[in-house]
């Protein structure tokens, strides 16, 4: 891999930062009330989220799932319309109407998360259509997990893909549990050998808690689909750290201590943090990053703290562009 | 121009079927805006299943009439993705009962992703399928789900009845920034009619009075529209006036017209060929109670599909559908008038 500059080095680890302090943030305010519902958190998952994120180009798209704060951060969104919209404010990305299942922002190429398990995999193959059509160079991804490569539509979206070589990375994000069920009992043979059914790559990283090897790997993957030589299934090894989602008690320990201890010690933060020290970061630099994105998510809060819940006026707003249609 | 406004100016019209004014539509908007593209199964090569899509990838090549795999939740998604881009796409799905397949990605997605996203993004996506029973074609192959659709707020859903309103209805569907269902007919595809020349675009969301009456509107869409015109002008003959409603379009509801023509006829009844309960048929009587029941001088009665998967043999397909005679019966009810002789149709 070409050396990446210092700039970039620093924004990975910024950006992995970020994601954990936002989510950690977000898992106390759903345990206080302070976000209804609950939501799904990417600890652990981000150096998986933060190397495919920052190997797409500013004007790529991308599509996400039920787990999904992490991609926009990833992609560059800022946190305050994220956290804002957690708690269901009128300043909120979605403006109080989608919610953690539904974050969207645009302005990075964020084309939106469902909650409904790889509903959002056809979705990024449209915009893929849609660049090779208009000849615009942009490429797609579609962030899924485990549980959603059962999905057939990833199989019909991977066969169109490929035969209409459209410039698509399908991103399976293993964190080996769909829900509290361990893929290998439901998933016959290694996920990213299923691309070879298709005549496209696949490839597995099975260092993906280590934020340059998924960079690595999903590069390779943009760079062959811009080239206009199709798509690339590339499977990430990863490991949710917290449960399935917050504040769920499933009463039975699914995941035992040895596994969860063998992955902690493999931490992405940590493990990136002792890269960049010895490539040059100083400690108080690295401790800096860490402070930076605590401060942050400290401002996205008290942003959502001082926004007002939606209008009740609202309520039809966007149902239609006309909106007559809605009457 | 705006078909529903303004027909002062001499309009030249040719007599075709609704499936060459679907073809034709097809071709101008292809030709009208670049983004427009045509994805579905069989319709470049194959030219459709019901040939609606004739010539037009051999005249505007595969990138823009797109022959997609039987993969019907992966294509309309692929479409939903394009839309969400700025492309155009008008989806055939080859007959209704297959949009099923697809009903997550219409559903979950298309309809909602607009507000769910605060208007962040528009879904100029158009689905193409045809409904309807009548061709031995058996139970999974002959249902009428289009108010599936039309419960879903976030989607438009029209049916037109007549080759001018196809062409009509689909312009202003392609032309429109919101996903919108275009429901077509079997029995339909072969129908002639009268259709003006040039663009021709209807305000989706108006119904029309297609025939003018006084004792009683009856109330229709699509196949049923047809029906329900050569009923009331049997009933004519026999000295009855009956008045017409075309909904044209099932969400948005043209609730307004539906209301006027009953204040006027004092009575109704809805022909609809999708099953009764929680039908097309249940809204329009809902509607018709809410807005004018102080003028109503009978109940709202419903003719629609005998409730079960419709049977393949022609007795039993011909005996599920509501057909000329029950409407005829029905109306003959509402109006407190004698049965009429019974025919070889009646049942």
């Amino acid at each position: 891999m070409a050396e990446l500059a210092r700039d970039t080095l620093r924004e990975m680890q910024l950006r992995m930062l970020r994601i954990r302090a936002f989510d950690e943030r977000a898992s106390k305010m759903v345990k206080r009330g302070h976000i209804p519902g609950t939501v799904h958190t990417s600890i652990g998952q981000e150096a998986q989220v933060v190397g495919a994120t920052m190997a797409l180009g500013a004007g790529d798209y991308m599509s996400g799932n039920h787990r999904s704060h992490g991609h926009p951060i990833g992609k560059g969104s800022p946190l305050g319309p994220l956290m804002a919209e957690l708690v269901g404010k009128a300043t909120g990305v979605c403006k109080g109407k989608g919610g953690s299942l539904h974050l969207a922002d645009f302005a990075v190429g964020s084309l939106g998360e469902s909650g409904i398990v790889g509903s959002s995999i056809p979705i990024a193959n449209g915009a893929a259509l849609s660049s090779k059509v208009l000849n615009n160079g942009k490429v797609a991804l579609a962030f899924f997990g485990d549980g959603a490569a059962n999905q057939g539509v990833l199989y019909e979206s991977m066969n169109m893909a490929g035969v209409w070589d459209l410039p698509m990375i399908f991103l399976c994000e293993n964190n080996q549990y769909a829900l509290s069920t361990p893929a290998h009992t439901v998933t016959s043979g290694i996920i990213s050998e299923r691309a070879a059914g298709f005549g496209m790559p696949g490839i597995r990283v099975e260092e993906g808690q280590d934020v340059l090897a998924v960079y690595d790997a999903v590069s390779k993957a943009v760079a062959r689909a811009r080239a206009g030589d199709g798509p690339t299934l590339v499977e990430v090894m990863t490991y949710r750290y917290n449960e399935h989602s917050e504040g769920l008690r499933l009463g039975t320990d699914y995941r035992n201590a040895e596994e969860r201890d063998a992955w902690l010690k493999k931490d992405p933060i940590m493990l990136f943090r002792h890269y960049l020290a010895s490539h040059g970061f100083s400690d108080d630099e690295l401790d800096g990053l860490q402070a930076t994105a605590l401060a942050e998510v400290d401002a996205a809060v008290a942003f959502s703290d001082a926004s007002p819940y939606p209008d009740l006026s609202v309520a039809f707003d966007d149902l239609y562009t006309d909106k007559e249609s809605a009457a | 121009m705006n078909t529903d406004t303004d027909n002062t100016e001499a309009v030249t019209t040719r007599t075709i079927t609704y499936r060459q004014a679907l073809n034709e539509t097809l071709r101008a908007e292809l030709e009208h805006d670049e983004k427009v593209f045509l994805i579905g199964e069989e319709i470049g090569v194959f030219e459709g299943s019901y040939k609606i899509t004739a010539g037009l990838l051999e005249d505007f090549g595969p990138d823009r009439v797109l022959d997609a795999p039987i993969a019907e939740e992966g294509f309309v998604g692929a479409a939903l993705g394009a839309a969400m881009l700025g492309m155009r796409p008008v989806v055939e799905i080859m007959t209704i009962n297959f949009s099923l397949i697809a009903i997550d990605q219409i559903v979950n997605h298309a309809a909602k992703m607009r507000s769910m996203f605060a208007g962040q993004v528009s879904i100029p996506l158009v689905i193409r399928m045809p409904g309807g029973g009548g061709q031995q074609l058996a139970a999974t192959h002959s249902q009428n789900l289009e108010v599936w659709y039309a419960h879903i707020p976030g989607l438009k859903v029209v049916a037109p009845s007549t080759p001018a309103d196809a062409k009509a209805l689909l312009t202003a569907a392609i032309r429109d920034d919101d996903p919108v269902i275009f429901l077509e007919n079997l029995s339909l595809y072969s129908a002639k009619g009268e259709v003006p020349d040039g663009e021709q675009i209807a305000e989706i969301g108006k119904a029309a009075v297609v025939k003018t009456g006084i004792d009683l509107t009856i109330v229709s869409y699509s196949r049923g529209t047809t029906t329900a015109l050569e009923v009331a002008n049997q009933l004519e003959a026999e000295g009855l006036s009956i008045e017409v409603v075309d909904l044209r379009s099932l969400r948005p509801l043209d609730r307004d017209t539906i209301c006027a023509s009953v204040k006027k006829t004092g009575h109704a009844v809805v022909f609809e060929d999708d099953w009764l309960s929680y039908g097309i048929g249940a809204e329009i009587s809902a509607t018709i109670g809410e807005g004018v029941f102080d003028f109503l001088d009978a109940p709202v009665r419903r003719v629609a599909a005998a409730e079960v998967p419709l049977p393949y043999a022609k007795s039993l397909e011909r005996a599920a559908l509501p057909s000329a005679a029950d409407l005829a019966r029905v109306v003959r009810e509402v109006l407190n008038l004698a049965p009429a002789t019974a025919t070889s149709n009646d049942k």
